[in-house]
């Protein structure tokens, strides 16, 4: 058996992962990258995206939102706002507010200051959409 | 003497209290004991952030300092203060509030001006009235469900107000937790940023990769450590005005119950007197009557 990856996820409200893993993808904030075991030191931020990892054979998906991740001697540390597991996710309410996000973009214009939150909050509910389509 | 009808009335106002403030102490266990899950497990997540911030501070010190981490000269500093909305709870409002009025008053660290940002209604009556003029806002209503929105709103505003330099230094002033009956009163420094605090590590030279580059990557997380900050101060406050409340109602519903103990002997002295009195009377009546 291969060296495996220590994940740790981390959110202010609680520990969300301490797993052994095999593999992982983050959607890092200049695109997505993969990392396996013996991977080099990085430390990289990241974007509104999905984030996936591999235990055995079986594929995980989970939404975050901004954080950062470290990765030191194959200990992966992910520090993020928000993680949602497919499983978590409330698919209705992530449609209702991309809804709301989508109408009240068309009334904003792009200089208004609500435009980037909106513009956030769509780009997250729509994470959250596409990582719940993932669940089996 | 008052009356025995007096004494009976004492006794069951003195009984509506006592159950109030068991009440109360009730309730503030429970919500102690949320608060307390929630400074626990938000430990991980500050403890980590530490981490790795000590290990890019500390290279970033050779070069070029990022605004947030670079001491600049002492003209003005804010204290951000945390009280509760609520009173009833001992001192802990007064005691946070009293240092805070010192730092502010004494100026230790040597400011030209300290002026104050103050969470929780409390703290606003304690300070209006002595150190009124140096109040810059005041947040209200935010203690009771802490979330980390409220941090990040707290702090993002900090951090601007540091990077504009309108102020030079951002100190932090709470009652951090320590048990159910024990709260210290802390005064911690959140801007600049001083990495040292945190233990080093022995694999310190790691030299990672960064992404998309390290002062981006600094930029974006600096802001964060004062969030974070801000937000375990929050919840160690919480925590600590449920622990102050719930014992201050402990020993209110013990001083009640002894001061009814104490009423019940005097109210069946006085049932007593009476009888005796009475008894006199009809004896030396019949006595008379012989």
């Amino acid at each position: 058996m291969a060296a495996k990856l220590k994940l740790e996820m981390v959110t202010p409200y609680k520990q969300v992962l301490s797993e052994e893993v095999d593999e992982l993808t983050l959607p890092g904030l200049v695109g997505e990258l993969g990392i396996l075991p013996g991977h080099t030191p990085i430390l990289t931020t990241l974007r509104v995206g999905e984030l996936s990892y591999k235990i055995g054979q079986q594929q995980f998906h989970v939404a975050v939102n901004w954080g950062y991740v470290e990765v030191d001697d194959d200990v992966v540390t992910v520090l993020v706002d928000t993680a949602e597991r497919s499983d978590e996710i409330d698919l209705a309410r992530a449609r209702a507010a991309l809804g709301r996000a989508e109408d009240a973009l068309k009334t904003l214009s792009e200089e208004d200051k609500s435009y980037k939150v909106m513009e956030a909050a769509l780009q997250r509910a729509m994470i959250r959409i596409q990582v719940a389509g993932k669940k089996k | 003497m008052p009356s025995l009808k007096d004494i009976k009335k004492r006794i069951s106002s003195v009984k509506n209290t006592q159950q109030i403030t068991k009440a109360m102490k009730m309730v503030a266990a429970a919500k102690l004991r949320r608060a307390q899950e929630a400074a626990v497990a938000a430990r991980p997540y500050a403890n980590k952030l530490q981490h790795v911030l000590a290990n890019l501070a500390r290279r970033e010190e050779q070069q070029d300092g990022h605004p947030l981490l670079t001491q600049r000269e002492k003209n003005r500093a804010l204290v951000i203060l945390l009280t509760a909305d609520r009173g009833l709870c001992g001192g802990f409002n007064a005691n946070v509030s009293k240092e805070a009025e010192r730092f502010i008053r004494n100026n230790k660290e040597g400011f030209a001006q300290v002026d104050a940002l103050i969470i929780g209604r409390k703290g606003r009556d304690f300070l209006k009235n002595r150190v009124g003029d140096r109040i810059i806002k005041v947040y209200e209503d935010v203690t009771g469900a802490v979330s980390f929105k409220t941090a990040q709103l707290i702090g993002e505003e900090v951090v601007q107000m540091y990077t504009e330099e309108t102020y030079d230094a951002v100190y932090v002033i709470y009652n951090a937790f320590q048990s159910a009956i024990v709260q210290n009163v802390t005064v911690e420094k959140v801007l600049p940023i001083t990495a040292a605090e945190s233990e080093t590590q022995s694999n310190d030279t790691v030299d990672y990769l960064y992404e998309p580059d390290r002062a981006e990557v600094l930029a974006q997380i600096l802001p964060k450590m004062v969030e974070v900050q801000l937000f375990r101060a929050l919840l160690e406050s919480n925590a600590s005005e449920q622990g102050a409340r719930m014992s201050a109602m402990d020993s209110a519903s013990r001083n009640a119950s002894e001061m009814i103990g104490k009423l019940t002997l005097q109210y069946n002295r006085a049932r007593q007197a009476a009888i005796t009195k009475e008894l006199m009377e009809i004896i030396s009546g019949a006595e008379s009557i012989k």
